[in-house]
Formats: structure tokens, sequence, C-alpha cells
């Protein structure tokens, strides 16, 4: 036998596995011992004086069809078509001894979070009787952890590091510095804003310090819708565990809930920002992103209860009343909105060819703009009597900020239904304003505070 | 000769029990066990007795370990475990029951059958 076709086999042997590879239902393992029964099926033929290919053809025959053979280990294996979270994955040799310290880090990090809510304690910082300085420093406790388990994760550079422990150093100073009252609305609003300001600073460590990448960017939001929901689900085991604490042990006599209010809820809600995180990372090839999925179920949903409003506004003449939370309201709709657009574009094909879903992701942006504008409209004829306080201007600017967005998305959205715009240009746009956000994140907790003197 | 498909699915656990009873083997020789045992009328496609294997070791009855000779490939065996010779020493009396009925059938209703002509070869000797 010649060197040639020795070496041909095993290409041919090769490519067989890769076949193989390609159904979920087989494993690594199967392979191996599907390839050992193919090989020495072929070394008795050729022993029996086939040639080398004519030994392969026969021996691939008698192993049975792919489809035949995935639909018998489907049957044996139907656990193998729910996709798994597999926590060492398949052994692959090269990023191996990375992923087996990936989970003692995440841990540690973890562990960070929820001690460090504990530290001012230490200090004589009470939960009870200092609560506005929990408040303004939620997101310095957790945060900071889940921004250095990227950095390790993401193998940042020292200088990136250096800018992601001055961005909180400043967050701190910014939450702190301020001689605010317990009770003023500088402190409600960067207990709102620094969480934003610093979510965005971990963004810088999730993206491992290109920030400046469109691309990466956008994986960063796939990320924050994808964080959001695990958390959520967290935190929905978290309260059937603290019900069954609570419980049982008053069931013995013994009273839980002090432990539960001062240890198991801050503790774990610290903890469980970096373990959401890190599950969003192990599962990321593994499961489908949900936010995509629960956008489709919702965009038409909105765009439905939206234009109803519309409708029964028009329907009715009845005006929008402009209470002091109207503004917040529509705020929190434009986000929703805002949300629906982005994880919809965020798992969209960049080069297919806008469909059905998009205009009615046209018409949700549109309708929300016209309702906004309609409430903008009520509003700043009563902005003169309120005067602006902080609250009225961060809404005020917040409101100013999304429209903008929206706006502006229905315009390049409406190009590129119209066929006129490349998708990537929506797409750019979204990616490039999260700066916006950042600095008028930062803004609010550095300077409304200056601006309204310390009110 | 034909066998058909059920017949072989029923005869395939106690045949690679009753082949893993003499001894640990792997997947390719109890293949090849069969064939011979069979004359080569039993017909399995070489893949689905993967599958089988997996089934069986999931039902405990039989435990596979992964072994490399030196120089050589990895190849998975196969051992047959206590659970699986009671398994076996119950399907036995299952086929036996069913053999039995079958010779039964067989005896009475023989002076009713045409005896089966014997192969081609054979009349040519």
């Amino acid at each position: 036998m010649t060197a040639a076709s020795e070496y041909d086999l095993e290409g041919q042997i090769a490519e067989w596995r890769t076949y193989l590879r390609r159904r979920r239902e087989l494993r690594h393992t199967d392979g191996e011992e599907l390839e050992d029964h193919l090989r020495s099926q072929i070394t008795e033929l050729t022993e029996a004086g086939l040639r080398t290919d004519e030994a392969f053809l026969i021996s691939v025959k008698r192993m049975g069809s792919f489809d035949e053979l995935s639909r018998e280990f489907a049957r044996e294996h139907s656990e193998r078509l729910w996709k798994q979270l597999v926590l060492p994955g398949e052994p692959d040799a090269a990023a191996a001894a990375r992923t087996r310290r990936e989970l003692p880090v995440m841990v540690a990090c973890a562990a960070l979070a929820a001690l460090s809510v504990k530290v001012p304690g230490l200090f004589g910082i009470g939960f009870d009787d200092e609560g506005s300085f929990y408040a303004r420093n939620l997101s310095l406790f957790a945060l900071p952890a889940l921004a250095a388990y990227f950095a390790w994760q993401r193998r940042v550079s020292p200088r990136v590091i250096g800018v992601l422990a001055a961005l909180f150093v400043l967050g701190a100073v910014g939450a702190n510095a301020y001689p605010l009252a317990d009770d003023s609305q500088s402190v409600i609003l960067t207990s709102i804003h620094l969480p934003l300001a610093l979510w965005l600073v971990v963004g810088v460590a999730y993206v491992g310090g290109d920030w400046r990448s469109d691309r990466r960017r956008m994986d960063f939001i796939r990320f924050t819708g994808e964080w959001l929901i695990y958390f959520a689900l967290i935190g929905l085991g978290g309260g059937v565990l603290t019900a069954f604490t609570v419980g049982t042990f008053n069931a013995i006599g013994l009273d839980a809930e002090g432990f539960i209010q001062a240890w198991l809820l801050p503790c774990g809600a610290a903890a469980a920002v970096v373990v959401a995180a890190w599950l969003v990372e192990a599962k990321q090839s593994v499961i489908e992103n949900m936010a995509p999925v629960l956008t489709r179920v919702f965009t038409p949903l909105f765009v439905a209860a939206l234009l109803a409003f519309l409708v029964a506004m028009v329907w009715t003449t009845n005006g929008i009343n402009v209470e002091r939370d109207a503004l917040i309201l529509f705020d929190l709709l434009l986000v929703v909105v805002l949300g629906l657009l982005l994880y919809a574009l965020s798992a969209r094909d960049p080069g297919a060819r806008p469909g059905l879903f998009d205009r009615l992701q046209l018409a949700l942006v549109v309708s929300a703009l016209v309702i906004d504008v309609l409430v903008l409209v009520a509003i700043t004829g009563r902005i003169t009597e309120w005067g602006f306080s902080p609250n009225k201007t961060a809404a005020l600017g917040e409101n100013l900020i999304l429209l903008t967005n929206l706006a502006w998305s229905a315009w390049l959205f409406l190009g590129f239904v119209r066929g006129r715009m490349p998708f990537g240009r929506l797409e750019q746009w979204q990616t490039r304003y999260i700066l916006v956000y950042a600095v008028w994140a930062w803004f609010v907790v550095l300077a409304f505070p200056l601006v309204f003197s310390f009110r | 000769m034909h066998i058909t498909k059920d017949l072989v699915a029923a005869s395939a656990t106690p045949l690679v029990l009753g082949i893993l009873a003499e001894g640990e083997s792997y997947g390719y020789a109890i293949l090849k066990q069969v064939n011979d045992l069979s004359g080569g009328e039993l017909e399995w496609t070489d893949g689905l007795l993967y599958p089988l294997l997996h089934r069986l070791e999931r039902l405990g009855h039989v435990e596979s370990f992964w072994e490399t000779p030196p120089g050589g490939r990895r190849r998975k065996y196969y051992r047959i475990t206590d659970q699986g010779r009671a398994e076996l020493a119950e399907q036995r009396r299952q086929w036996a029951t069913v053999v039995d009925a079958l010779r039964g059938v067989w005896n009475n209703t023989q002076s009713a059958l045409t005896p089966i002509p014997a192969p081609a070869w054979e009349l040519g000797r």
C-alpha cells in the first residue's frame, strides 16, 4: 500500500467524523467509538484483499445512514436534544486549563461582591439607620467584582484596569462626597443613575477594553439583556429559598427574618450579579438568547397597546393628565420601546431583507414617538409653573435623549424598510448612542448636585 | 434468507448479553461474533449496535470502560454486570418458552406442510 492512499484514507475518515460531529445526538466519545468500529472493519476488509477506498465505502455503508444513526442515538439519548449547560464542557484540550479556573474565579468574585455588602457594617453603618448610604452605593458593592471578573476573563491590559479602577473611584466620590440630605432629590437621582453609569463601566471590562468597536458594544447590549433575564430568574429562585427558610425556621419557633434581611438578601443579590453574568457567558453558545425571543413575543402586543392608547385618546379627546409622575411613566415607556428595538436588532441577521416584523417594529417606534411628543407638548406648558427641580430636569433630559434616539432610529428604520438604507446603519446608530447614555448618567451623578445646590 | 426487523430487534439484547457473558468485548468484536454465530444470516446495521449497548449500560446490564493498548487507539470495552447476568437468565427462560412453543407448533403441523425444499446446491450433490 502506498503512502498516498494511506493519507487519503485518513482524510476520508476525518471527513466522516466531521459529519458525525454535526449531529447533536452524537457525543465526541460516540464518534470515537464509531470510528474505532469503522477502522476495524476497514482493516479486516483490506486484509481480505480489498483496496482501501473500496473498504472505506463498504464500511461506511454498513455503519448505516447518518439519519438512521442519529435517530437511534436520539431515541436512546433523548436528553441530548435538550441543550444542557455542561459545566466542564467536552474535552477540547486547548482552553481547558483556563476554563477549569473559570469556576473558582467566578465564585471568588461572587464572594467578594457578597462580602463587600457587609464591609460598611464593620464601620458602624447599619442597614436600618443608614438606608440612603446603601441606596447611593448599591452598585459600588457588586459591580467592581463583576468588572474584576471580566477583567480577569478577558485578560485586559493594565492600562484598562487602571481606567476601570479610576472610574469606580470616581463613582464612589460622586456618590459620597457631596453633602446631600437623606431625603433630597439628588440622593434618589444618584441611586438611579450611578448603577447605570457603572454598568457601562462594566461594559468596558466586558469588551476587554475594546470599547470603540461597534460589534463589541452590540455584544455588551446582548449580554445586558440576557443578564437581566438570568438575574430575574435567580431572584425568583432566591424568593422561593427565602420563603422556605422563613417558613421552616418558624415551624421550629426560630425567627430567621433578621438573618435574611441582614445577610441572605443583600449578599445573595450582590453575588447573583456575578453569577448571572457568569451564566450568560457560560451558556452563550449553548442556549438560544432569551431577550430576542421575548422581544418577538411582546413587540406586537406593545404595538397593539400603544395604538389602542392613541385611538382612545383621540376618540375621547381626553388630554394627558400631566401629573408629577407622568413624565417618568412615559420615560419608562420609551425605555421599554427602546429595549424592544435593541433586542430585535441584536438578534437580527444583518443581511436579511426587511420583513413584516421590521414593519411592526417601525410601527412600534413611531407610535411611541407620537405619544411622547403629545406628552412633551402637554408638559412644556406646565414646566414654567413647576420650575426646574432636579427630578423634573432629569426626567425631561432622559425623555429628550430617548426621543432623539427613537426619532433618528425611526428615520433609519424607514429608510431600511424601503430598501434605501443598509441595516448596519441602524445598528451603528444604537451602539454609538451608548456613549450619550454614559455621559448623561455621569453628568447626573457628578454635576446635578452642584447645579441644584444639593437639593 | 431475510430475517425480519422485529425478530432482529427482539433477539439483539439476549445475543449481546450472551456474548458479553463469555467475557468483556467491544463493539466490532461483538458484531463479528453475532455474524459468526448466525452464519452471516443475522444482518445488523453496524452503527445501531452502539445505541443498544448504551441502552444496556443505562439500564445497568453492562458497564463500559475505555482502554488504550500501548501504541494503539483508545477503545471502548463493555463488561456484563450481575444485573445483566440476571437479565440474561430471564431472557433465556422467556426465549426457551417461545422456542418450545414454536417447536410444538412445527411438530403438529409438520404433516400438513409440504417439506421445505432442500437448497439447489444440495440437490446437485
